[in-house]
């Protein structure tokens, strides 16, 4: 793979880390499979695209996050007070998203050809090497301190044990609804952020762009946990984001071997699967083992 | 101090599932009683304990803690003034967080949770005072995950958070029928201490007849969601366990169908 290449599979594989971190923040401190993700990611993308077009580019991350955590908290209304069952609430939010992304953008796709960008500032900036490398760093360096800093507050606490034990968290005096709504916020702000620094990076936006977050994002997540573990909350939070850029890596190398790129999902999926399977799998062939063991004993 | 008043509560009403579980169900404790329950299997010992801390709403009656109506609060309102420990260890602390992060959020019980830290140094300290008090050698195990931990010391760790920050009233759901004779005497002994230390109102069910004769000041029987005895002061000190299973079969014409309490009692 070439320098180039190399280079470019990072960049995006820190701006992927955003959204990896927020389905962190859902599936495992949560413990929810919220799939509004595909869907606050395009939202994300499109508010972005929108700000940009009107010249406030910096302006069009924050506005991607702040769209991205309302998308997160129509999941938990849903889900909390309705009593809609997460997955399904995601589902809905996400579907429903889908027009509302095609209103916000107007059309099917916005290309952002020719407009100021933050990653067109920065190339100024630092020069057209290191510009976007930078930046997409620093976004996901201080998002993983802030993200370090909060679950270690007494909210960040609360919401970590809302998705550890319920009924303890009930017990403690803490709302849990409120700790879930404030949880799904932030997840899908920080998806949101990250769908919005990817349209400014690739320079345009389209309707169908989200689809197949989740898998990419627990994909990113899984990598992460078995390469770097995942025994403390910081920890874990820079082994996802060391997660989304190996699986950028991955990806690169995939597309360097002449594969067709609309077979990166059906890989993706089988990554996630194979891999939250396989305690379970480890378990039958374990049982397999000892029962023939057993026979050969008897024999 | 608290006051159940004439408490109705059926679970699927309207449907063949349909069960009343407490009917007119009315009972008055007064200040640092330390009250026992007895009864038979669905008796309704446990939906009253729920009653009282908000896992349902009661269909009718009123319930007053401290003179405050908290019929209507929910659960984790209610929670900011009732201690309610179950049978199921696990129940009580999040196993994938750490002992002190545990008590933590314990620790902050009533009070709003925001963006300062989650846990002080001089809360540390206060941590590590307060389960060495356990003598179970968990104030140097503060930053292990709780799930690590065995059941017994779980229930005593779950039993300090629920009373670290000195709740109105205790709910004890059979809270050491689940752990090793040694452990549930340790755990019970640690109760006693800090019930009567906190001078905190208690209700404890327990399956253990002599244990509820033993511990408290007031013993009370239930049985098809009525208190069918109440006994207190003289009459309860002279009371023996088989008095008291006389009185059951008296009062309620069956014989006491306490599957655990027969063979403890055999």
């Amino acid at each position: 793979m070439s320098m180039y290449a190399f280079q470019g599979a990072v960049e995006l594989g820190l701006i992927y880390a955003l959204m990896a971190l927020g389905i962190f923040v859902s599936y495992r401190i949560l413990d929810v499979a919220d799939l509004t993700v595909d869907g606050s990611f395009t939202l994300g993308a499109s508010v972005s695209v929108v700000c940009v077009l009107e010249g406030h580019p910096v302006l069009a991350l924050f506005a991607g996050a702040i769209a991205g955590s309302l998308a997160g908290i129509v999941t938990a209304f849903l889900q909390t007070k309705l009593k809609i069952q997460p997955i399904l609430a995601g589902i809905l939010v996400m579907t429903g998203l889908y027009s509302i992304n095609l209103r916000v953008m107007g059309s099917s796709n916005v290309s952002l050809l020719g407009e100021d960008t933050v990653f067109t500032w920065i190339q100024e900036l630092l020069g057209e090497d290191y510009g976007s490398l930078v930046l997409a760093l620093v976004v996901a360096l201080v998002v993983c301190i802030l993200l370090g800093l909060f679950f270690n507050t007494q909210l960040g606490l609360s919401i970590r044990a809302t998705g550890d034990n319920e009924d303890m968290v009930l017990a403690s005096s803490i709302n849990a609804n409120f700790t879930k709504t404030v949880g799904l916020a932030l997840a899908n702000a920080l998806v949101g952020l990250s769908g919005a620094m990817l349209a400014q990076y690739q320079g345009f936006s389209e309707a169908t762009m989200g689809i197949g977050m989740v898998v990419i994002g627990l994909a990113s997540l899984i990598i992460g946990e078995v390469i770097f573990g995942n025994r403390t909350v910081v920890r874990n939070i820079l082994a996802v984001v060391l997660g989304a850029v190996i699986y950028r890596i991955i990806i690169a190398l995939v597309l360097e071997t002449n594969m067709a790129p609309g077979d990166l999902k059906l890989i993706s999926s089988l990554i996630v699967a194979i891999a939250i399977s396989y305690p379970t799998i480890r378990g039958i062939l374990n049982q397999r083992k000892l029962r023939r063991k057993g026979d050969r004993n008897r024999a | 101090m608290l006051k159940l008043q004439h408490i109705s509560k059926t679970f699927n009403p309207g449907t063949v599932n349909s069960k009343t579980v407490l009917s007119d169900f009315s009972l008055e404790l007064q200040d640092g009683d330390f009250v026992t329950i007895i009864g038979s299997n669905g008796a309704g010992k446990s939906t009253l304990l729920n009653a009282i801390s908000g896992t349902f709403l009661v269909d009718q009656g009123r319930i007053l803690l401290d003179e405050q109506d908290i019929t209507l609060l929910p659960r984790h309102k209610r929670a900011a003034m009732i201690g309610h420990l179950f049978q199921d260890p696990l129940k009580g602390t999040a196993p994938n967080m750490t002992l002190e992060e545990n008590l933590a959020l314990s620790y902050r019980r009533g009070s709003r949770r925001g963006f300062s830290v989650g846990i002080h140094r001089e809360d540390r300290e206060l941590f590590r005072k307060t389960l060495a008090r356990l003598g179970l050698g968990l104030e140097d195990r503060l930053t292990s995950k709780v799930g690590l931990l065995s059941g017994g010391q779980r229930q005593a760790v779950a039993l300090l958070m629920s009373t670290m920050v000195t709740p109105k009233l205790l709910l004890l759901d059979e809270h050491t029928a689940a752990l090793d004779p040694a452990t549930a005497q340790k755990v019970l002994d640690i109760t006693r201490e800090i019930v009567s230390e906190g001078h905190i109102t208690t209700m404890m069910i327990t399956h253990n007849i002599a244990s509820a004769l033993a511990i408290g000041n007031r013993t009370i029987m239930m049985d098809q969601g009525q208190v069918i005895l109440d006994i207190q002061g003289q009459e309860r000190e002279n009371m023996t366990v088989e008095d008291l299973l006389a009185r059951f079969q008296a009062k309620s014409n069956k014989k006491l169908d306490n599957d655990r309490m027969l063979l403890e009692n055999n």
